[in-house]
């Protein structure tokens, strides 16, 4: 939801979800390698000794839940970050860093059996809730069994469901085991805050609980001050943090709903950071000529794509999907309507992921190859120009939410370079609270023009996505809305998530993007990029694509003297 | 008097209900639904996704949801809402001040100035002032607020730098007196240009409606000085039909303005309702909805009592 809306009387209504949260992005820096975009002067300047200042975070979704195991969105993992703290978070390297535990059970330390069943944490002893009570292997424990509860409406359970005989060996030691080996469990770990057992076990309902929820409290670099509904949420340096940090007193998430005039308070200075859709690629060019402003492109996980309805019969012939693809002028859809600033992919892991397929097969427009495509298949041009095979008219709608008006641009780009080869594709938008509700999920759409992060955190298990037991529409349980069904990639998601041996997944990963790219159950154009706004002299980001929210480190933000 | 009360009441009951039940119908017949929020979130599975369905209660038959919504609301509770688990009329009552705060002001601002553009173009209709008048009144109706509104950010707040772009008060600020003014002024102004504009036209029509009636020419024949003509015998009675359009605002007032809320940021009325109709927050749209009719009816009856009172004419039965 990050276009231009200038022009409209009222503005979009703001979804809540992070698929509409990606209409603009950016990236020209974005492939440069895991240091990519700008590097912070930390190095240069130093951070205070004592708390010092405030950030005022311009978001254009407004946190909500508080509650960090309830279910939620990518919006309220920006606070999540400075309030709570996970057993260990991911840099943007993609390596796990210690935060609750005292170091990252691996193979290596024994914290995790050689079969990857069985799991010794040591947590870090120096950690307490901002009530002051010490965090304990109980909570953890806690935690654990509340994510498991099936009455609990839990944001994630995947992973954590298979965790069992949580033993408590100390205050702070636990061990347990898991029913089957789950290599992408270290990431979900990453992202799974904690809760504080003492306050929660209290509340008469673990689905509402009032009282925590009006005032959360964390082990986070940031403890909880107020919330201001629908216009700002203020925290404040936590004074026993046992982390790096914070360097800042108070940390302000301010929500403001429309992006030009996010933009607007950025540059008038009432706002120091624009986080998750950024500065829209509109007004790049301007920003970057604003005085003590660092404005850059930062890469996200998201690829732009176009799924197919693989239920619709037109498109179970991969000649159709094949020539749509070779039929889409994916250049001028990048170059000319996003400003340059997303990479174009093949791939739907980002290029910084560690599994990325880098010799996957280049695409290319070329509409006369498409053409003859369609007529070899047998798809014939109709009186009327558009081709028709046994009966059935190539003819098609593509949705996405409408009043997004960048991906309209795109939109009616492909349904002329479509046109040309004889597929008619209508565009067929709907309001967000539409779009991604049945009719995206239980897949009644032809094609879908969205932006997807298919990954569990910087984990490149895309099971929900392309495994076939996750057609919802067919009773499955997962996100494969495109209906995608090959034995084949079954088999190596199954084997990628079996195993922690790396080198082993990573075979897994890359054969599997060989076969999305051959059969193309969607049509991938481009990787995101966010063009991350921030003021000059506010230091200490650290771009990071393994999240989905660039708050991450704002406990080492700090002010430049 | 209390027979008219009485009526009014039970007709107000029955309006209520219809609207209730309409709102209900409309909200809950229309595509989408709060739990669309979710598509994209990883690890979200359907049987997930049915419990959080069910514990909003949504996976009941619309009637029954209604009848229990309903019975819950005669006895005080207006459910909770689905973006923040906090109480319908709490998340109403926290976006009051603001909305008050900003309507109040425009309206105070549109009351006088649109009252005395009105009064001065009828008692020089057809002179200069009153062609400016018209004209801007027409573009000041015609103008899109967003637009405008982006205008005013641009040019006082981007360029010139007077006024702040937008908020209640400065981010992390104490929120002074002073502070909160500074903040007041655009957005207030801004909202005020279109309410001039109707208040205007509506005095000016009332006021020509009266300046040729044949009390004022005896008072004037009796040699009353102009102004107290003026001021005094017509003004009094052209205001009476203000009071009907003065009803007609007090839903507006506290309903907020949709589209100078979010140019400017500010968390009023207008934007819970966006956001909560953007989220499908069923709880929170039906509150608002109430609310508002509620208001509206209030405000028609205040309209009516204070016209008879001010209007000798007028006997409500």
């Amino acid at each position: 939801m990050s276009e231009d809306r200038r022009n409209e009387t009222i503005p979009l209504l703001t979804s809540r979800r992070r698929l509409l949260a990606l209409g603009a992005s950016a990236g020209a820096l974005a492939w440069a390698g895991p240091k990519m975009g700008w590097i912070p002067a930390a190095e240069a300047a130093t951070p205070p000794s004592k708390p010092t200042g405030q950030a005022v975070i311009g978001l254009s979704q407004e946190p909500t839940v508080f509650m960090p195991l309830l279910a939620h969105i990518e919006v309220d993992e920006g606070v999540y970050f400075n309030l709570f703290s996970p057993l260990w978070r991911v840099d943007e390297k993609g390596e796990f860093q210690p935060d609750l535990v005292a170091e990252v059970p691996t193979l290596e330390n024994g914290g995790i059996s050689a079969d990857g069943l069985e799991w010794h944490l040591k947590l870090n002893d120096k950690a307490k809730w901002h009530d002051g009570t010490p965090f304990t292997a109980d909570d953890v424990k806690f935690n654990i069994e509340l994510i498991q509860n099936p009455k609990f409406l839990a944001g994630r359970r995947s992973g954590i469901d298979l965790i069992q005989d949580i033993k408590i060996l100390g205050p702070s030691e636990l061990t347990f085991k898991l029913k089957s080996p789950y290599a992408p469990l270290p990431s979900i770990i990453s992202w799974t805050f904690l809760v504080p057992k003492h306050l929660l076990e209290k509340a008469a309902d673990f689905n509402k609980p009032e009282a925590f929820l009006a005032n959360p409290v964390g082990t986070g670099a940031f403890k909880w001050v107020e919330r201001v509904p629908g216009d700002h949420i203020t925290l404040a340096a936590s004074d026993a943090y046992h982390g790096k940090g914070p360097y800042l007193e108070k940390l302000i998430f301010k929500y403001v709903p429309d992006l030009t005039v996010l933009y607007t308070q950025f540059q008038t200075g009432d706002v120091d950071y624009i986080g998750i859709q950024g500065i829209t690629p509109d007004h790049y060019e301007e920003a970057k000529s604003l005085a003590d402003r660092v404005v850059t492109p930062v890469p996200q996980p998201f690829i732009e794509n176009i799924a197919f309805n693989l239920g619709n019969p037109i498109f179970q012939d991969a000649a159709v999907r094949e020539a749509l693809y070779l039929a889409m002028d994916k250049q001028s859809i990048i170059e000319q309507i996003y400003y340059g600033l997303p990479s174009p992919t093949e791939s739907f892991l980002p290029r910084q992921s560690w599994a990325f397929n880098p010799d996957l097969p280049k695409h290319a427009f070329d509409q006369e190859k498409a053409r003859k495509l369609l007529d070899d298949a047998g798809w014939k041009p109709g009186a009327d120009g558009v081709r028709e095979k046994d009966g059935k008219r190539l003819e098609f709608t593509n949705s996405t939410t409408a009043g997004n008006h960048v991906r309209e641009q795109a939109q009616q780009l492909l349904q002329q370079t479509w046109g040309d080869i004889g597929a008619r594709m209508t565009i067929k938008n709907l309001p967000p609270a539409v779009m991604w509700g049945d009719y995206w999920n239980l897949s009644q759409f032809d094609t879908t023009m969205v932006g997807i992060d298919f990954m569990v955190g910087p984990d490149p298990d895309a099971t929900q996505y392309f495994a076939s037991t996750g057609i919802v529409a067919k009773g499955g349980a997962g996100n494969n809305t495109t209906q995608y069904a090959n034995p084949d990639v079954d088999k190596l998601l199954a084997d990628g998530a079996a195993t922690v041996d790396i080198e082993k997944r990573k075979a897994a990963y890359v054969k599997m993007q060989e076969l999305t790219r051959k059969d193309l159950p969607f049509l991938p154009i481009f990787q995101y990029a966010m063009v991350q706004g921030v003021k000059g002299k506010l230091e200490g980001f650290t771009p990071n694509v393994n999240v989905q929210e660039n708050c991450w480190n704002a406990c080492t933000w700090f002010w430049a003297s | 008097m209390a027979n008219f009360l009485l009526g009014r009441l039970l007709q107000s009951l029955v309006l209520l209900l219809i609207v209730s039940i309409i709102g209900f119908a409309v909200l809950h017949l229309a595509p989408g639904g709060p739990l669309s929020q979710f598509a994209l979130v990883p690890g979200l599975s359907k049987e997930d996704l049915a419990r959080i369905a069910h514990e909003m209660g949504l996976d009941r038959p619309l009637p029954v949801q209604y009848w229990e919504w309903l019975t819950r609301l005669v006895g005080g509770d207006w459910g909770r809402s689905y973006r923040d688990n906090q109480p319908v009329l709490a998340v109403i009552a926290g976006r009051l001040p603001a909305t008050l705060e900003l309507m109040g002001a425009a309206i105070l601002i549109s009351v006088f100035v649109g009252i005395w553009i009105g009064v001065m173009g009828a008692i020089r209709s057809y002179s200069l002032f009153d062609m400016l008048a018209t004209v801007g009144a027409m573009v000041a109706l015609s103008i899109p607020t967003f637009w405008f509104g982006l205008i005013v950010i641009y040019a006082f707040s981007v360029n010139l730098g007077w006024l702040p772009p937008g908020n209640r008060m400065t981010v992390g600020g104490d929120g002074s007196f002073l502070d909160y003014l500074h903040h007041l002024i655009a957005p207030a102004l801004v909202l005020a240009l279109v309410e001039v504009a109707i208040w205007s036209r509506y005095m000016r029509a009332s006021m020509l409606d009266v300046i040729n009636q044949d009390f004022i020419r005896t008072a004037r024949a009796k040699g009353l000085p102009e102004r107290t003509v003026l001021w005094h015998h017509a003004l009094r009675n052209a205001l009476l039909p203000m009071i009907a359009l003065a009803g007609v605002e007090i839903p507006t007032l506290l309903g907020g303005a949709l589209v100078t809320e979010t140019v400017f940021t500010w968390p009023g009325m207008g934007r819970l309702l966006l956001d909560s109709l953007g989220y499908r927050d069923y709880p929170v749209i039906m509150g608002i909805l109430m609310f508002s009719a509620l208001l509206a009816l209030l405000g028609n009856l205040l309209a009516d009592i204070f016209a008879a009172t001010a209007d000798p004419r007028i006997r409500l039965t």
